[in-house]
Order: C-alpha cells, then structure tokens, then sequence
C-alpha cells in the first residue's frame, strides 16, 4: 500500500499493543521524529512500563510534539490510540498548530497480537488488555474520518504492513523553488480594462490565442477578489484562468472567489457585495465554462511561501505561524483576516491589525483591504489601492519591491466607508525585540547571539541613559590594539599591526592618526521634516550627537544644535545634500577635547592620581633625600634586624624614577585637556561617512571616506577637522618603516596614537572577516591606561601577557553589527529590525573584557 | 603611602626602642599588597623622625590579587599606592604592633609616658574639616595642607587629599592606635574583606577613647562603610545600648512621611478602584509592592522595573522565600521597561507608576504612554509625580534645581494636567488629580497624583 502523508503533519500510530507500532515507525520515520509514549514513560519513572507514570509521560511526550510542530517538525505519536479521548488530544493539538493530522492503524487479528504478546518475555500484557484494545480499535474505525483525520490509512495484516510505502508529499503552498521575478498584483473585482492596461505596463504581452505572458518569464501573482462589483468579470476570470493555466500566474483566492463557488456549487449564498454582477455575466456563459471556473476558484490554495521562503502572498494577511501550514484555521486568516467580531459605524467588520504585530522574517504580499495608497508595516505590503472604488489597480514587483499603478476609469462601485488614509508605520518597540537571548543575522556575520545577562543590562541602559532609539541608527564598535609588541619598552608599536594585515593578505592599509577625544556619532537631518519623516522623530529636532553607548554627547542641548547648525550650513555650502541626493547624513567621528565628555573621570579619577602621586611621591622623595643626607647618623645596611635591611639610597632612586614616570602621566593627560568656553572651542575629527539616504558606504574604501571627508567636511568651519593619515604597503619594508616613523613621530609630539585599518571598510581572508582596524597607542598615553609606572621593566613584562582573543571576537561582532544595522535602515526597514543590532552591540559593551584593551 | 613620626625633646633617638626599629638601619618588611620600609629621615638627641613608607604594586592591585571589584582598585590608574589608606593601616598594625600595644621592656615607663609627638599623614583622602573633627577632640593640634587638584586647571577645584600634621602631648601608642582606627575612617575604602572580626579589632584598637569621642558614630560608620549592620553593633557594643538615631532625624522623617503617605494614597487609590491585580511599575525597592501584597482584595501583584539591581535588592527586601504562600502566590517579578511594549503588562485591573515618569526622557514619553495606556490598558492607572511648583521649599535645594540628579524634568500642576488630559484624549481615559503631602501657600503640596480609570 502505498501511504501519502503531506510532508508537514502529525501522524498517529494506532493499534493495539504488539501490533508493531514501534517497528513501524522506525522503518519509515527519522528516530527524532517518533515519540513513543513507552520512552517516556521510561524517561520519567525509568520503568517504559509502568502505567501509573501515563500521566506524566504524556505531558511530557505532547510538550515534545508541541515544541517540534511549531517547529514545522513532522511528529509522529507512537502509542496505541485506541480509545478516542487519546486521539482527541491529538487532534486537538493538529488544530492548535495548523498542522494534517494523519492516522495510520496496525489492525491485526487478535490472535496473532495474543501469540505475539505471550512471545514477550520481558513485558507480557493480560490477555485482556489486548482484547479490550483490539475492541476499541475496531470500534474507532469507523470514527476517524468523522473524529477529523485527513489522512487515514489501515493497514490488515502483517504482509500489507510489510508491503507499505509511505510517501511524504509536499504541501501545495509549499512553492520555495520559485524565485521569480514576480509581479503580484491586487484585488481586481472585474476591473478588466484597468488589468489589461497594468499587465501591459508591466511588460506584458498578449500572445497566440490571446494568452498573456512575459516576454522574460516574469510571472503574475494575483492575490484573488478576482470578480464582483466591477465590470468585466468574465474576462478577468478568463484572463487570470489562462495565465494560471499556462504557467505564466499564480493565483490565490479570495473571499469574494469562496463565495462565488459557493453559489456555483449550487450553495444558497446573498447577491450582495457585487456578487449579482458576476453572476448576471456567469448566466450568458455556457455551463461548461461555469464549471471550470468552479473547479479553477476552488482549487486555490489558501497561501504560497515562495522564493526559499522569503515571500509569502496571500489574499487577507497571514501570520507567521500560519505560513506553510494548511488548516480551516489558516485558510480562513488568509482569505478574511482576523476580525473582532464586531462591527464599526458603517456595519463592516472591525479589523485586527496583524500586521502591525508581524515580527517575521517573510516580506508578505496580501490585498483585500482597500486603502489610498499601498501599505508597507513590518515587512508587509498590502497592495489593494481600491481600484474598483474608483481608486488604482497596482502591483508590486517582486524582488525589487517597486510598486506600479493605473488609474480606475471610473468608479465601478460605491465603497460603503471612504477608502482608509495611508497609515503610520508602527515604531512601537516591543520587549519581544530585545528581550532574553537574541539571535541576530546580519550579512558580515550569520547568526550572532547575545546571552541573555547582556541583554537584561543593556535593557536598563537603553531604557534609561540613551537617547530615543529613533535616533540610533549605529553604535560605533569597540577596537582592538594591535598584538602585544614584543620590543623592548613598547606595549604596542606599529609593526605588529601591519604583520596583522599584512598576514592575512591585505596587503594596503591606512594608517589614521587617532585623535584622542571621545567617540561621537553625529546624524543630521536638513530640515525637522526630514527627521520626522526618516527617524520619526516628532519634536523638532534635526539630529542628534550621541557617544558609543548611545548617550546624548551634549548635556546642554543648545551646544549640540549649534553644531548641528553648523555641520548643515558646510554640507549646504559644499554641496553635500546635492551631491548625494539625500536630506541626511551619518558620521562617525571623534570630538575633542577628551575633558569635554570626560570631565567626571579626569575629576575623579585622572587627576587626583596625578595629585596624590606627585605630591606622595615628592614627600616620600624629599624623606629619602633627607635620610641619604644624614651625615651625623649614617645608615648601616648589614647587622640584623627584623625586616630585611634597604638601602636608603637605592630605594631613592626608585622613587625618584616613580616621581618622573607621575610626572610624565600628568603631562600624558594634560595634554588631551583643554579649557572650553563655547563651540569654537569644540573639534570635531569625523573619519567615516557612515550612511545617507539610499546608501550605507561600507563599500568605499578608506582612502575615499577621508577624502570625501576633506571635500565636504572640513575647511570651512574650524570646528570640523580632517583627519590626517597615510598609505602602507605591508609587503614593502621601506613603506612599513615610513608607517613606524610617522607613528613614531606622531606619538612624540603627544599624540595619542594610531589607527591602522585595511584598505577596504570590509576585509575578509577567504570567508573570515578581519579586524575592521586596530589602534597602536603610544608609550606616553598608555601611561593614562595602564598606570603611570607601567614602563618599569618590573611591571611592562608582567603587563606583555595579554589576551586579545576576547576583545578581538567582540570587535567582529560589533562591526558586524553595526554595519547591518545602517543597512537596515537605508533600506528602510522598520524601527524593530534596525533597534536589535543597537541594542545588541550595547549589550556587548556589557560583557567583562578587560577595559584597557 | 607616607607616615612620619617626630619625637622632639631629650633623647628623642629612643623613638628607635619605642618602635622597636633601629634608628641606624633602613629596613624592609614583605607585605601581601607590596613592601614598606622603615628609617629615619633625621636622627638626633633633640629631634628623631621615623617614616614609615609603602611601596605598592600597581600591577598587582590592577591584576585582581588585591582587593574587591566594588573598591575600584582594579584600575591601573588608581590612587592606592600614592595615599594613606587601610594600606597604611594594615602596615603599621604589622610593622609597629608591638609599639600599638604599648609594651617596650627596654624603655616601658617611656612608652607609658605622653611625649611631643608629631605625626604628618601624606595624601590622606578627606579634607581639614573632617580632620578637626576627628583628631581634635583627641587632644591634637590639627593642621592639615589641602591644594588645588591639577594647578594647570584650577577650574576643576580642589584637591581631595589633604597632608595632616598632627601635634600632641601622648603616648606612642595611643598615637598609632588612633591613626590606625582614624585613617580608613577617612576614605571608607578597604583593600581587604572587611568580616565580622573587624569589630574586635575597631574595639579592642579604640577601647579606652572611641567610645567617648564625640564623633564616635560618624567614626564607626565610616570605618565600616559598607557593612551598616557591623556599624550598628560596634556602637551598641561600645555604648551598651541601642544604636542612636541619627542628628538629621527630623529632616529623615519628614522626607520619610511624604514617602509613607504618598505610597499609602497610591495603595488607597488602587484599592478603591476594586481592583483585585496590580502591577507596580518601577517597583524600585519595593516599598510598594510590599504594602499592595499585604492587602487581601489584591490576588496578584507584580513588580516590575528596569534595573536588575533595584530588583534584586526589592526582592532583598521583601524576602519572597519567608513569605507566607498566600503572599508568595500572589507576587510575580520581572524586569521590564516602560518604553518597550510589553504583552506581561497586559490583564491587570490596575498599574501604579509611582515617581516613575520623571525619571524617562520626555522624547520617550510618546513610547510610555503608548505602553501603558494604549496596550497595556489597565482600568486603573495610578500615577504620582513631584510638583516643581513645590520646590521652593525645599531649603536645601538650589534655585531651579530638580529633586534628583536623574529627574529628566518636574512638572508643575499645570503641565501636569495638560499632560494627563492629553493621555485621555488619545487613549479614552479620565483622569482626578490629587495632591499628597503639606500643601504650602501658592505652591501646591510636594507630590501630585493622578489616577487614571478607563472609559467604558
């Protein structure tokens, strides 16, 4: 016998014990897919036996199976499901999770069970037992269909067990393998001139026996309420039949075409809602031709997922659970959407927003709400633009998502409410977004995973001390030092960047000198319009400076609208906004001086260890002297005593050697401070043009971010400054020293340091990504990081063994990171995708590495 | 990190037998945080000074081998090895024990004799003040040297350190044991894990003068900075008798009545509304949750708030584990925020948001609201804010200064009410506006409430 299963479903084993069951399923199912009530059992009283743990084990066992099916996992219940209340549960829970339940039964002749079971020595069941199953299941037999199996199978006798083969088939909405290109379009209700004029504009063409088709295979895909109301109902059907037929559309329906049906299927349905048109153009045609359109409506399938399941279409919307499902349930959604159940002013039903909940990662083309203008929330396009209200007929090009409309003759049809206003999209965000371990794909990088302890901390963050997540559209990730050097007196020296590059292949890198002030990521928008319509941001504002974990940089809002203020009018003056095409821009930069942002530390922290250090260290210098000094008492350094003996003049040596390091620390950080009386005071070093309208440039390469930096940015108004840099060739020694020379050079005069990226903003050595850039730090500003008397031999080989293995791997992800989430909101996805890659790189910030790297 | 001692008078270099330290020798001692040295800086008949001199390892601090995470002696740019600390206390406790105690059997009667001592505590963390306060009921003439913190930027103000002199009439070791006891008094911050025998060592260190020091409780606490309970039992220890309530008690209870009665008007307010389940938003330390889980018409509460810590420390507070179950069963935890949507909100009949909204930053407003009082939706919305209005009458607060460094704004009664009628409008509330705490003339009361109830 040959047994079809849909190749999602949930199947019953059914049969009394020693029926083979067990057997059964292990010959035709995966091992992971059968869950045998007798290995729970085991599992939870470690006796498959013992009957008093039934309970129990089915718990457990329907848990299982629900956990798989919502999964889409096929699951198979292997216990003996003879008696209908153990059968109810799993109908019950096929319908809960829209999944084909399906009953394969092992009716076997009592006898042969008996012989089988007394053959057994190790669980021998009462004869009894086996009669009373056998009983029950001849007495099921004949409830199955009517129970709500789909599919139901019974096998007689041992041999046709044997002979059976089962067959997974797959789920007529199961359409992955079609890539497209497709042009999905609306609701049509009979508007067939306004048809005829889309397809042509959309390339169409009307071939032998006036059959439409595409001349580069592209295909239609209409989203059903193909009749009714409208004037040529015979011909759109015709037309759509055709096109479905040949291969050239596919077609889901509607709830007018399930009406339609029904009243060709002879059913009593009410003429209303434009139905009568239809039919009155039904009665000219001939009865054959009325019942191909019955057999054609009726069998369409509720929904398709095509395109490896990156599209779904469907008439009325669809959940992400529904999707590749197939129940009464499903169908229903897809063809009338979800309703309150109750009805508003103008007597239609009032409607539940799905898609404004709709998290998945499908783009899903639906109609059958008449709307103004096409409605895109979440990912979702609802494409009926009312056309036979008088509206538009529109489709929707599928991949590229371009819309393209005609205009409605006339209006066919008097709407019973106006058509609904274009809608805002939701920038509500959820706790469902950010909450608990968050699983991320992003281009550079799939599957990245945040631990739930950095959520929860970044949670509070967010929620408290970052500005409106409107406005953050990047964080900048954190950065990696160069490998620890191994030359004498260096923690980091320039060499062991270029090795890092040079290794892996990348053989031109740019070397940026680092600023050392404080990260600032600065968006502007050129007018609060272009705020309130790209960020939703409703007050006023035009952008925002904000630090790398998504603070305001400017406690003082007037400070941070004056350099907005005068960003704008150099991109205005420079061209910028016409150049290239945008009304907004995002820059990440480094605003100096260090003191501005952090003042609270260098209050705190910096400069009292520069006070207590030079002024503990001059005294404890000042008391050695003095002792050295002691002509009338000198020391002896032999003899006992109850310490070990020191010798006052080395030991003064050491603290004058402590004494100059402190000095030198407090020259390091002095001179990172400046006094700031007002914005001119202020520098701001942007080194990446990040994103504007249409484009996120992680394309460009290094070189062409700093010169267009010069060129647009900087000149102008002092404030803004470029960013100084040069070219290595890490194969070329002579360009490796003029690298190390220039650091060195840079590092004597003060500076912080170095940034040493590759050529392109993306470097990959095969398919591993590398370090976006890593820092060098001079010696004298590592002594603000690592103490003022790290360079004491005794502490610098202690300090060489370091592990970067850690700040490395986060570097990668927060790059990753942050790179999708630019691209996530260049291309215009909602606030809940491009917020998660934030929040995640804020919730990596909270990981413990060690903060000096 | 440096501690002089000077004997002035005849015969000062018997300072060396006092100590216990040879006045010809410099020497070293070994310590778990790094090394100290002893010697002399001057040495003569009228005029003898020891030093006492710690050289830390910063590394060491930094690496983790000393020290707690909380004392932030994790850093490598870290003051420790620079000040007098429990550093320098642990040292001289090691280095002068037997000069602590007072016993010298070459020199004992000149141990049990008080002597012109000067001792000068380099970088000691506090100011003179403090200083004052706490050596000069001792007997000492105080004087301590203050600076500004980097002379480059005087804007950034004054240093936090001071060097102390002290100069007094007494015994060796009466000196030491009041540096030993006095200096982490100073800046509160232990490098060691401070247990339950600390209390013998403050007591046995301060036995005949703590007790009477006038301020003897301010000593102890700060000693103990971290460990309140060990502070209350060192002084009911030294006194015999409960712990004092502290000199600012009338300021405390008048701020802890507004408190009382603000969350007791919010507890009314939820129950007048009949609500049987609530959901304390922001629950802080759960002050509120606490006095809604006491009440039998509610049969489920739920605390919620953003920052795990104040959770955890609600849930210290209200001990769920020894609670009885009909109190346990009612309570639910989670951390949340207000500004994410959130489906665990949804089927209360009330939510109280008690000096909660204050704290958001008024863009994030738009995003609360909707949270609240569009999906969320409970009957009832209780919701306490200050009134700036009231400000004014707070002494101590400056002129257009907020209540709390983190409030985002107050609001007054108007903005209030503006604010409050415009949630009902967009989302089909009503809302009555109360006033709790003292009203004073044309500034309303302190804290303003108003309780929202859903329409229809």
């Amino acid at each position: 016998m040959r047994i079809e299963i849909p190749a999602f479903s949930l199947v019953a084993m059914i049969g009394a014990t020693s029926s083979g069951k067990t057997t059964f399923a292990k010959k035709h199912f995966l091992p992971t897919e059968v869950l045998s009530s007798d290995f729970f059992r085991g599992m939870v009283a470690d006796d498959e036996n013992d009957q008093s743990a039934s309970g129990d084990a089915f718990e457990l066992l329907y848990e299982a199976a629900n956990k798989r099916l919502s999964r889409m996992k096929t699951t198979v219940i292997d216990a003996t499901n003879v008696q209908a209340q153990s059968r109810k549960k799993i109908l019950d829970l096929a319908r809960e999770q829209n999944v084909h339940p399906v009953a394969i039964v092992l009716n076997l002749p009592e006898g042969e069970l008996l012989a089988r079971n007394a053959a057994r020595p190790d669980r021998g069941y009462p004869a009894h037992v086996i009669h009373r199953h056998v009983s029950e299941l001849r007495r099921s037999l004949k409830q199955l269909k009517r129970e709500g199996f789909r599919f139901i199978y019974v096998l007689n006798s041992q041999e046709e067990i044997d002979g059976a083969e089962l067959v997974r088939t797959r789920l007529w909405n199961d359409k992955r393998e079609e890539h497209g290109p497709f042009d999905i379009i609306g609701d049509i209700h009979g508007c067939g001139d306004e048809l005829t004029e889309l397809l042509e504009r959309l390339g169409y063409a009307q071939g032998a026996e006036g059959l439409w088709a595409h001349p580069q295979g592209r295909r239609a895909v209409f989203l059903g309420d193909l009749c009714d109301r409208g004037p040529k109902n015979v011909e759109v059907l015709r037309l759509v039949m055709g096109m479905v037929r040949s291969g050239n559309a596919l077609a889901v329906p509607g709830n007018h075409d399930v009406k339609l049906v029904r009243y060709l299927a002879g059913k009593t349905v009410q003429m209303t809602h434009g139905l009568s048109r239809t039919v009155s153009e039904l009665e000219q045609e001939s009865g054959d031709f009325r019942e191909e359109v019955r057999a054609f409506l009726d069998g369409l399938v509720s929904h398709y997922v095509l395109d490896e399941g990156r599209l779904v279409v469907c008439h009325a919307g669809i959940r992400e659970a529904y999707m590749g499902r197939g129940s009464a349930r499903v169908r229903s959604f897809c063809l009338y959407g979800e309703t309150t159940g109750e009805t508003d002013e103008y007597g239609l039903p009032v409607r539940l927003d799905w898609a404004s909940d709709y998290r998945g990662r499908a783009t899903v083309v639906y109609g059958h709400i008449p709307q103004r203008e096409v409605q895109s929330v979440n990912r979702t396009y609802c494409i009926d633009t009312g056309c036979v209200f008088g509206g538009r007929l529109t489709a929707l090009r599928y991949p590229e998502k371009e819309t393209v409309s005609v205009e409605a003759r006339r209006q066919y049809y008097a709407p019973a409410k106006p058509l609904a206003p274009e809608q805002e999209p939701d920038d509500l965000l959820s706790i469902r977004d950010v909450r608990g371990k968050l699983y991320l794909t992003t281009a550079l990088m799939p599957g990245i995973t945040v631990p739930e302890s950095c959520t929860a901390s970044a949670l509070e963050t967010m929620s408290r001390f970052a500005a409106d997540p409107h406005w953050l559209i990047y964080l900048p990730p954190t950065m990696s030092p160069c490998e620890t050097s191994p030359l004498e007196g260096y923690l980091e020296h320039p060499l062991e960047a270029f090795r890092y590059y040079g290794s892996r292949g990348v053989n031109q890198v740019v070397c940026e000198k680092k600023h050392m002030g404080s990260r600032a990521v600065v968006v502007l928008c050129h007018s609060p319009e272009t705020a309130e319509r790209r960020f939703g941001v409703r007050n006023g504002e035009t952008g925002i400076i904000y630090t790398r974990t998504g603070r305001r940089f400017f406690e003082n809002p007037e400070t941070e609208r004056e350099i907005l203020t005068r960003l704008d009018a150099v991109l205005t003056k420079t061209g910028f906004w016409t150049d290239f095409h945008t009304d907004w821009v995002c820059l990440d930069t480094e605003l100096m001086p260090w003191s501005e942002k952090a003042q609270a530390l260098l209050s705190r922290q910096y400069a009292p260890v520069g006070r207590a250090g030079r002024d503990g260290l001059a005294a404890a210098v000042a008391a050695l002297e003095q002792a050295t000094r002691r002509e009338n008492h000198p020391f002896r350094v032999d003899g006992e005593t109850s310490g070990q003996n020191a010798d006052p003049a080395e030991l003064l040596e050491r603290f004058r050697e402590k004494e100059t390091a402190m000095n030198r620390y407090v020259e390091a950080y002095r001179a990172y401070c400046w006094r700031v009386s007002g914005v001119d005071d202020l520098r701001i070093a942007p080194f990446h043009l990040l994103a504007c309208e249409g484009r996120a440039f992680s394309q460009e390469k290094h070189v062409w971010h700093m010169e267009t930096i010069k060129r647009y940015c900087t000149g102008l108004d002092p404030i803004f400054m470029a960013t100084d840099y040069i070219c290595v060739d890490t194969g070329d020694e002579k360009s490796v020293q003029a690298g190390v020379d220039w650091w060195l050079s840079l590092t004597a005069a003060g500076g912080e340091g170095m940034v040493v990226k590759p050529e392109t903003f993306v470097a990959k050595r095969q398919t591993e990504l590398l370090q976006p850039a890593v820092k060098c730090r001079g010696p004298e500003y590592l002594r603000i990081i690592y103490g003022p008397e790290y360079r004491m031999p005794e502490h610098l080989a202690r300090l060489k063994s370091r592990s970067l293995t850690r700040k490395r791997s986060l570097a990668l992800r927060e790059f990753a990171l942050g790179v999708e989430s630019l691209t996530r909101f260049v291309e215009k996805e909602p606030l809940h995708k491009v917020h998660p890659c934030v929040f995640a790189i804020l919730a990596f910030e909270s990981e413990p590495v060690d903060p000096r790297l | 990190m440096l501690l002089t001692i000077t004997y002035t008078g005849k015969q000062t270099r018997d300072l060396g037998y006092l100590l216990h330290k040879n006045p010809d020798r410099a020497q070293c001692f070994a310590l778990s945080f790094g090394n100290a040295y002893v010697f002399y800086p001057e040495v003569s008949e009228e005029r003898t000074t020891a030093a006492l001199l710690l050289d830390l390892n910063p590394v060491d601090l930094a690496r983790g081998k000393l020290g707690t995470r909380e004392g932030g002696l994790f850093d490598y740019v870290n003051d420790r090895p620079y000040v007098a600390s429990s550093f320098l206390s642990t040292a001289i406790a090691r280095v002068f024990g037997t000069a602590m105690s007072g016993r010298c059997e070459k020199r004992q009667a000149l141990a049990d004799t008080p002597l012109d001592l000067t001792a000068c505590v380099h970088m000691l963390p506090g100011d003179a003040g403090l200083a004052a306060e706490l050596f000069e009921p001792l007997g000492y003439s105080v004087t301590a040297a203050g600076s500004v913190l980097d002379e480059t930027f005087p804007e950034w103000g004054g240093s936090p350190y001071i060097d102390l002199t002290l100069r007094g009439k007494v015994t060796l070791s009466r000196l030491l044991n009041h540096l030993y006891v006095l200096i982490p008094a100073f800046d509160r911050q232990k490098h060691y894990y401070v247990g339950k025998d600390e209390i013998e060592k403050l007591l046995s260190h301060g036995e005949d003068w703590l007790a009477g020091h006038p301020a003897r409780d301010k000593i102890v606490k700060r000693y103990f900075a971290m460990q309140r309970s060990f502070a209350r039992e060192a002084i009911s220890r030294m006194t015999g008798e409960e712990e004092e309530r502290p000199a600012s008690r009338e300021e405390r209870e008048r701020r802890l009545s507004l408190n009382a009665r603000r969350l007791e008007a919010v507890k009314d307010a939820v129950l007048e509304s009949g609500a049987v389940s609530v959901i304390d938003l922001g629950c802080g330390e759960g002050k509120l949750t606490a006095m809604l889980l006491k009440e039998k018409q509610l049969l489920r509460v739920a605390a919620v708030d953003v920052s795990l810590r104040a959770l955890e420390r609600a849930r210290q507070n209200l001990q769920p584990d020894r609670m009885p179950p009909s109190q346990r069963e009612k309570l639910t935890w989670m951390q949340a925020s207000l500004t994410y949507r959130d489906e665990r909100f949804s089927g209360f009949d009330a939510a109280c948001v008690v000096e909660v909204v204050e704290h958001l930053d008024p863009q994030r407003l738009p995003a609360f609201e909707r949270v609240l009082f569009e999906f969320a939706a409970p009957r009832t919305v209780v919701l306490t804010t200050p009134n700036r209005a009231y400000n004014p009458c707070y002494p101590t607060l400056a002129p257009g200064a907020l209540r709390h460094e983190d409030h985002r704004f107050e609001w007054t009664r108007e903005e209030f009410r503006v604010w409050a009628e415009g949630v009902c409008e967009r989302y089909g509330y009503t809302v009555e506006l109360r006033e709790i705490g003292d009203l004073s003339e044309g500034c309303g009361a302190p804290t303003q409430m108003g309780v929202f109830t859903k329409c229809g």
